[in-house]
């Protein structure tokens, strides 16, 4: 991460397990906020505002933290991003607005990110709520999956006076934001309260209710005028290697999911981890476990530095925590003691071929190499299922796919002309994200209010503006 | 190493950094503390007049972070009894002899009281006075102070009356809360005074609260106008000083001149010396961080003269005098326009909307392949045959030298305001003047 974000001094050996798992950045002062922004030079036409999926008007809510005006500057974000809370905490910067500030040669980039949090938990501490749920107008949508897309969506939709009810198989609103996100990045709270935003906005939430199972699709969009689908994706998906299923072995998102819904103590870990993959979530494991008390993380990755999916400033964030990395290296075989536990994870050496279809280039193994790294965890964040299940019960509607994700179209309906998709189960290419996700909810209510109501009305406007 | 030493009209100083008459300067052991640490003099703060202060006396201006930009005050003379002020001053004299120490004077228009306070004062072995004719608040309703200051002939009366008992040099200290100040200052010159000081702080207000509607400073729940210093304040004190020593009537007397008026830095202190000051005075910048400032200024100003080639003080005092003019001598005919450089441009596009929205819609955003990047962001060009030479843009540029103002000559005839209407009376008509215009070659857009 930009070098002046700068963490409180991290010392794990003098903190408590709760305050080890507190946010990692402390809140802004007023006084260091009102000096940041300060520094913004307000450029005309801002590049950091281009750069922004949810084009959110970063000189002006800046600017208006520098007046003294945080309320207004809460506004600006909230108007464009209705997550901005959770935006402001886990959208990578580094590669997105702040990446993009005009001030990166000579200067520190604007600690943008920071400035944004800084404007929301005021708005958000002080229960202050800039929108109401609009004229209604007598449609009916249904969101399944109460994720960024889901919320962004029915949020937008209920401002414009539709009748929202949001379905979540899980026992909290939120998606990744409550579940997937580690807790000292994001705490739980501020994607409830997000949730507690939209639902005030009169939209109804239906949880522990699982679409296809409890309900079925039919009869969603029979009772309803649109439904939008922010189904995500699904668990860590098999290695395929013998000793996976193991009690030692966890799901990577599972273990994640568990430090956010259970008390910290009652975590059970390992002291020698392995965790496989190095996207962003396997970081996230690992620093976790680093957290947590495991003595010895090992990061296992079958291909080198150069490829790894995660963002350059995690993986910094990773190495700084004390996790080791072991690139070239794959797993074959989870090995257990006569006890049936996990005691090491036995690997190949790989080296790098030609470029495959992704164009990086492909890990082929050194025969003869294998070797054991003891452990008795194994974490596995090699990726999410795609929605396989979701889209079968969808085929039968005309609900087409690509590449195992949603189709949908620019205005993101799907092939079927009631049923809209956004998030990560329409990213067919490219990273996924919260802030792209919300946007896709975005640009699905603005669709879905042109088709219901016309073209005239304000949302659509509002959103047809970006 | 260069001689920072100065003579300001029989004053020594070992050099020109002096205390001004505030509260830096209220006591021996804030100026022998001073001196120590390399001032070279210091003007006591005001003697003269009984007096109550209160409480919240000063108010200031913070901008984007920086404290104290400006600062004013309500604080009045020195609330000390007189002949403790005399005893230190000339406990600060003895133990000081090579230092500048000026005795500021004020008391009530009376001819009796102030040669009464000059002689007593005297005995002490200062080097010389100040009469404080400025200061804008609480004593100015007294009749003293600025009420003084304002009015040319109280000046002149009130220096002869010094001019006739003080054996000491006298410098009249001026208020800047006039319409002319050279009036003011060829008053003091014609009561003899010996040198000229300026400025005295700017009457103020500073502000209101906006939760609980109270005027800054606040005394009580109430406000009012007060004296205003510091860094904010430099470019009036710069031009009152211009207009005053470039005065020909105070050029002739060559009266030395002690600027001051938002001196903080050394480089402000020889901006002040090139527009003919021979000392400066500084008092918010010490009230701000201390005396231990001094240090820098003085081996700032000496690094710099050493830079420059200069040896003393006065090889470098008023050298910008010259270049001090009006309007109706500027050069019509010279041209510049701006150029950006895009090599150093960041794209905030500042330019551009300064330009678009406050100047003369000069500067366009254009597409330049000037980097590989797939989708780059519009450049700032200005359209150089449409640029009046305004210079806004490159005062909100936020990179140096990226823009530049270039000089070019397109030929039109280099004359001044003053010289066009008396060669051409005609030009003071629109339709004369259009037609002037087409004839030198000014375009308006």
């Amino acid at each position: 991460m930009a070098e002046h974000y700068k963490p409180n001094k991290y010392k794990a050996w003098e903190l408590t397990l709760e305050e080890r798992f507190q946010e990692v950045y402390p809140p802004f002062s007023e006084r260091e906020a009102v000096l940041e922004a300060n520094r913004c030079l307000y450029c005309h036409d801002a590049p950091c505002m281009v750069a922004c999926p949810t084009s959110i008007d970063i000189p002006t809510f800046i600017r208006k933290i520098a007046t003294g005006n945080t309320k207004g500057s809460a506004r600006t974000i909230l108007e464009s991003n209705l997550m901005g809370a959770t935006c402001a905490r886990v959208c990578p910067v580094d590669v997105l607005c702040e990446g993009d500030c005009v001030l990166t040669a000579d200067h520190k980039p604007i600690a943008i990110g920071r400035l944004q949090r800084y404007a929301t938990d005021y708005a958000s501490e002080k229960g202050i709520r800039f929108f109401k749920a609009g004229e209604p107008n007598g449609k009916k949508v249904a969101v399944v999956g109460a994720g960024p897309a889901g919320l962004s969506c029915a949020g937008e939709l209920a401002k414009a006076g539709f009748e929202v009810t949001v379905y979540e198989k899980k026992k909290w609103s939120g998606g990744l934001s409550t579940y997937g996100i580690v807790v000292f990045r994001e705490p739980v709270e501020v994607s409830l309260a997000e949730v507690k935003m939209i639902e005030e906005l009169g939209v109804t939430f239906k949880n522990n209710i699982e679409i296809g199972k409890d309900l079925s699709f039919e009869q969603l969009i029979k009772e309803h005028d649109a439904v939008f689908l922010a189904i995500g994706l699904g668990n860590v998906p098999e290695m395929e290697v013998p000793g996976e299923q193991l009690t030692g072995v966890l799901d990577g998102l599972e273990f994640v999911e568990e430090t956010k819904t259970e008390s910290l103590d009652s975590i059970k870990h390992g002291q020698r981890i392995c965790v496989i993959g190095a996207g962003n979530t396997a970081i996230d494991c690992a620093t976790i476990a680093r957290r947590l008390g495991a003595e010895r993380v090992t990061m296992i990755y079958r291909r080198s530095e150069a490829e790894m999916p995660a963002y350059h400033f995690e993986y910094e964030f990773a190495l700084k925590e004390g996790v080791s990395f072991m690139f070239l290296t794959q797993p074959v075989e989870i090995l257990s003691n006569a006890k049936g536990e996990v005691d090491g994870l036995k690997c190949i050496r790989m080296d790098l071929g030609k470029p495959d279809a992704s164009g990086r280039r492909s890990p082929v193994p050194v025969p003869d190499s294998e070797f054991v790294v003891p452990c008795d965890m194994v974490i596995k964040a090699i990726g999410q299922n795609k929605p396989t299940g979701v889209l079968a019960m969808l085929a039968p509607f005309g609900v087409e796919q690509v590449k195992g994700y949603l189709k949908v179209d620019e205005g993101n309906r799907t092939s079927h002309e009631k049923i809209f998709a956004g998030g990560d189960c329409v990213r067919s290419h490219g990273e996924a994200s919260t802030v792209m996700a919300v946007q896709d909810g975005k640009i699905a209510a603005a669709s879905i209010a042109k088709q219901l109501l016309g073209a005239a009305k304000p949302l659509a406007e509002a959103v047809s503006k970006r | 190493m260069p001689d920072l030493s100065i003579d300001f009209c029989g004053i020594k100083s070992p050099n020109p950094f002096w205390l001004a008459s505030a509260p830096p300067a209220n006591s021996a052991y804030q100026i022998q503390k001073a001196f120590e640490q390399g001032w070279g003099g210091a003007v006591w703060k005001t003697i003269g007049a009984p007096v109550l202060n209160v409480c919240n006396r000063y108010g200031t201006i913070d901008y984007k972070g920086s404290k104290i930009i400006g600062l004013n005050n309500v604080e009045l003379i020195s609330d000390r009894p007189i002949e403790l002020n005399l005893r230190e001053m000339a406990e600060v004299k003895r133990n000081f002899p090579h230092h500048a120490v000026i005795a500021s004077i004020m008391v009530e228009s009376k001819k009796e009281a102030w040669q009464e306070i000059i002689k007593r004062t005297e005995e002490t072995g200062i080097d010389g006075f100040e009469l404080n004719f400025g200061c804008p608040h609480g004593m100015s309703e007294r009749g003293m102070g600025s009420a003084m200051g304002q009015v040319p002939e109280y000046t002149e009366m009130v220096t002869e009356w010094v001019m006739a008992v003080a054996t000491k040099p006298v410098i009249v200290k001026l208020t800047p809360n006039v319409t002319d100040i050279v009036l003011p200052a060829r008053a003091a010159l014609k009561g003899g005074a010996s040198a000229l000081s300026l400025i005295n702080t700017i009457n103020s207000v500073m502000g209101v609260d906006l939760d609980t509607f109270e005027l800054q400073p606040n005394v009580g729940g109430k406000g009012g106008h007060g004296g205003y210093a510091g860094p904010a304040v430099k470019p009036i004190a710069l031009h009152l000083l211009s207009a005053v020593a470039g005065d020909p009537e105070i050029l002739k007397s060559r009266l030395p001149i002690s600027g001051m008026g938002g001196v903080e830095t050394w480089r402000d202190a020889v901006e002040f010396m090139l527009l003919g000051a021979t000392s400066v005075q500084v008092c918010t910048a010490v009230m701000h961080w201390g005396f231990r400032i001094v240090e820098d200024m003085i081996e700032g100003m000496s690094n710099w003269m050493e830079d420059k080639g200069f040896e003393t003080c006065n090889d470098f005092i008023g050298k910008s005098l010259p270049r001090v003019s009006s309007f109706g001598d500027f050069d019509l005919g010279f041209q510049s326009v701006a150029r950006i450089n895009h090599d150093k441009c960041i794209q905030c596009n500042l330019c551009y909307i300064a330009c678009n929205d406050a100047a003369h819609q000069c500067i366009d955003l254009k597409e330049l392949k000037i980097t590989d990047e797939a989708k780059e962001r519009l450049w700032p060009v200005v359209r150089e045959e449409d640029c009046v030479g305004c210079d806004l843009c490159s005062r909100v540029c936020p990179v140096d030298d990226c823009i530049t103002m270039v000089e070019i000559d397109t030929g039109r005839p280099h004359t001044t305001w003053n010289e066009l209407v008396k060669a051409k009376p005609e030009v003071l008509e629109w339709d004369k003047m259009e037609a002037y215009r087409k004839t030198a070659n000014i375009h308006i857009h």
